[in-house]
């Protein structure tokens, strides 16, 4: 059972990342517009000044 | 004349400065972002081609547009006004109009909300976490084992609540402080007892801790008030951008300069100039110009008035035919449209408080878990002297019986519930004005601009001889009035063939004038032709010195407006028309949609009261206006609806806005209302089962915290699928 030792912190870090991901896509406001961001990749144009 | 009128220089230091920092001002707002609705585009093809138009303007520093919102937002330099950006877009056929920066900037980012999804994302977390670790105890882990899981489950539950539980602790703090209890107490109180108790528990390697009763607890309570938060945002947001559709700018004349500025830049004593179609800013007295001045949205009346120097007029009232300059008496909050917030505010404090369904539930639940939880701890320690035990009871019996179910039973069906009636065209503003709008008995329409589309419709065509209609047609082609209008369409429509008439001149207030064959004709209002006024409304038509001849209008129905009618009436509801227009056309629009109850020449006081006095008598009145005159009645009502095409005033003071022109969807918003409010009370119910099956476990002692965990869980499900079942 030792092995329990590494695995939950292991597992905790990496929720913890996925957690730290999610904050930081709302804090970056990525949730603004979710209709247009999944048009615009449809988009040929390359965007040189993607929202931020 | 001009210099007369300026403000005195010296009158105050604040004044003095005031001249030279107001073309600033504009400017600068101006220069930092302009927005645009774009209610058209709907493609990734329609965002890239709005963007490259507006990116290539040469003082466009970047524009983005947002498909969600339907909105583009522009950093521009100084100097570029929304209007060409918007003739721009138009060029590309898209419909776009300007949006009022400074009325929008509180949607801009919604703080709120970000904060509840972040503590929603963290209590998520952090609940599976702790709930994988809890599988591990239930299937059997022991001892050492158990003691770790249970030590590392309270590492992530302790900052985790801390964090995530802020709102509950918050509003159960501002209720305790004024010595009330709200649904947050008893969440806080188990929430905090059920941390102690376990806290405590795993110190002494016991068996029941409930971290992830607790977390699981802080979850699903979040996501309720998150879906509350989203729906009133939405409404919110759309509400807003009704309100900054309308620009607020005036005119104003300057040493004989016009110059466009904000409206809350205008000072008394300035002139204001209204252009035909324009709003009046401001109270004023007209200085120059004739015009008709049509006061629909304020008295009801849909007569026009003659306007004439020296002649006040009141801010609201929409001058219809020539240009007016005005001298400004009353600005900004002072004018009699502001003042009307005054009845609005009698109104208000004589409307009986409406307690929501949760509210009620609250009230009997809360102090009911309370004296529960209490008399089980009391009980256990008398009968078993264990303090340890008693306080691992009491505090299985709060997470038990703690309102999962209760926080999502409403805004479950709520959210649901609005996002139907949003797909129909109606914005729900306020949070009980489902349920408020469930219980309706009584609807009052006002008549102007509510049933009626404010629009004037030819109705003695038939009995005109058609040399009349021609040569009337002739005459109103070039005038903007509504009722020239409404004769160029009928005639149109016809089929008549336009006579030839020279000369034709418009006196602003009056009517036109032209020549036909050798012989001049009139078409205006009864005193300018010498004619006998009417009871309806009505313009005249004088060949020569020949009798007049009168044409006869009336109000163009709103569409769905008998559809709407004769539906509620089917349901049972008493339907009543009050207006401030005058008797005639009252009755008649009331006999023309089958109205038995009608009150004409209604003041905006004399409405509030009649809706206050049918409420005494026990009716739950919905109230549907447009007008500066129905806001009281909108406010005194139960519950109120008023079209997108009302003043922002009575947009403002009612719970729900009709976004389309069609009025159909009210008596269907009504039956979804109360299939909404039965679905509350059926969750209401299924909360109420869950907790009759797990307390007396629970109080026995014989809950673990895997049967917590269980009904938590399968009842907040069973309520938001419940929910779900709303058409």
């Amino acid at each position: 059972m030792n092995v329990l030792a590494y695995l939950i912190p292991i597992s905790l870090l990496l929720g913890g990342v996925g957690l730290i991901a999610f904050i930081y896509t709302v804090r970056s406001n990525q949730y603004d517009d979710p209709e247009g961001d999944s048009r615009r990749i449809l988009d040929d144009e390359y965007d040189k000044h993607p929202k931020g | 004349m001009t210099a007369v009128l300026r403000p005195p220089a010296s009158a105050c230091p604040a004044c003095a400065a005031a001249p030279v920092a107001a073309p600033e001002a504009p400017v600068e707002r101006e220069a930092a972002q302009i927005a645009l609705s774009l209610p058209t585009i709907h493609c990734s093809a329609c965002i890239a081609k709005v963007e490259r138009i507006l990116n290539g303007h040469p003082q466009v520093r970047s524009a983005r547009v947002n498909l969600t919102l339907k909105r583009a937002s522009i950093d521009a330099a100084p100097g570029v006004t929304a209007q060409e950006l918007a003739e721009l877009v138009g060029g590309l056929g898209y419909e776009a109009h300007e949006l009022d920066a400074g009325t929008l900037s509180a949607t801009a980012s919604d703080k709120a909300g970000r904060d509840l999804l972040m503590r929603l994302a963290v209590a998520g977390f952090a609940s599976m976490n702790v709930m994988l670790l809890s599988v591990a105890v239930w299937s059997g882990a022991e001892a050492a084992t158990r003691d770790l899981f249970h030590w590392i489950s309270a590492a992530i539950a302790l900052p985790t609540i801390a964090f995530a539980g802020q709102p509950f602790f918050h509003n159960a703090w501002a209720a305790l402080s004024k010595r009330r209890l709200n649904m947050d107490v008893p969440i806080t109180l188990a929430i905090l007892l059920a941390l102690v108790s376990s806290l405590w528990e795993t110190s002494l390697s016991g068996e029941h801790a409930y971290f992830d009763a607790a977390l699981a607890l802080v979850f699903f309570l979040l996501a309720g008030r998150y879906l509350d938060h989203r729906t009133r945002a939405v409404a919110r947001s759309a509400a807003q951008e009704l309100s900054a559709l309308e620009v607020p700018r005036a005119i104003r004349v300057e040493n004989g300069i016009e110059r466009e500025v904000m409206q809350a830049e205008l000072n008394v004593d300035d002139l204001v100039l209204v252009r035909p179609g324009g709003r009046m800013p401001v109270d004023g007295e007209i200085v120059t110009g004739t015009s008709e001045i049509d006061r629909s949205l304020l008295t009801g009346e849909t007569l026009p008035v003659l306007a004439q120097p020296g002649q006040a007029v009141s801010a609201g009232e929409v001058n219809l035919t020539g240009p007016l300059t005005i001298r400004a008496s009353a600005v900004g909050r002072d004018t009699s449209l502001h003042q009307m917030a005054d009845l609005v505010a009698i109104a208000e404090s004589g409307r009986s408080r409406y307690t929501s369904l949760s509210d009620q539930a609250a009230r009997l639940y809360a102090p009911g878990v309370h004296i529960l939880s209490a008399l089980s701890f009391i009980g256990w320690y008398l009968y078993s002297g264990d303090l340890r035990t008693a306080l691992n009871i009491a505090a299985a019996v709060l997470i038990i019986t703690c309102p999962c179910a209760l926080g999502l039973a409403v805004p479950a069906v709520t959210t649901a519930a609005s996002g139907r009636l949003f797909q129909r065209g109606m914005l729900i503003k306020d949070a009980t004005a489902l349920e408020r709008l469930a219980q309706v008995d009584t609807v009052v329409f006002d008549k102007t601009g509510t049933l009626t589309a404010g629009t004037p419709q030819l109705t003695n065509l038939a009995d005109l001889p058609q040399q009349a209609v021609a040569l009337a047609a002739s005459l109103a082609n070039g005038s903007s009035h509504p009722l020239a209008r409404a004769i160029v369409l009928a005639a149109a429509e016809a089929g008549t063939a336009p006579v030839q008439v020279d000369e034709v001149t418009e006196e602003p207030g009056f009517g036109t004038r032209g020549l036909w064959q050798g012989r001049q004709v009139r078409l205006g209002r009864a005193s300018w032709i010498g004619a006998q006024p009417a009871t309806e409304t009505a313009t005249f038509l004088q060949v020569g010195d020949g009798d007049p001849v009168a044409f006869t209008f009336t109000d163009r129905l709103r569409d769905g407006a008998a559809e709407a009618v004769r539906a509620l009436q089917e349901s049972g509801k008493k339907v009543f028309l009050m207006s401030g227009d005058t008797t005639a056309p009252v009755e008649a629009l009331a006999s023309r949609l089958g109205i038995s109850h009608w009150l004409a020449e209604a003041l905006p006081a004399d409405k509030a009261a009649r809706i206050q006095e049918l409420s005494e008598q026990g009716a739950h009145v919905l109230m549907v206006g447009d007008g500066m005159n129905d806001t009281a009645a909108l406010t005194a009502a139960h519950v109120s609806i008023s079209p997108a095409s009302a003043l922002d005033a009575a947009r403002v003071a009612s719970d729900i806005v009709l976004l389309g022109g069609d009025l159909e969807p009210i008596a269907a918003a009504c039956e979804t209302a109360q299939r909404a409010t039965r679905r509350i009370r059926d969750n209401f119910r299924i909360a109420t089962i869950y907790n009759l099956i797990a307390v007396p476990l629970a109080v026995a002692g014989l809950a673990t915290p895997l049967i917590a965990a269980l009904a938590m869980s399968t009842s907040s499900i069973t309520v938001s699928l419940n929910a779900l079942r709303v058409r």
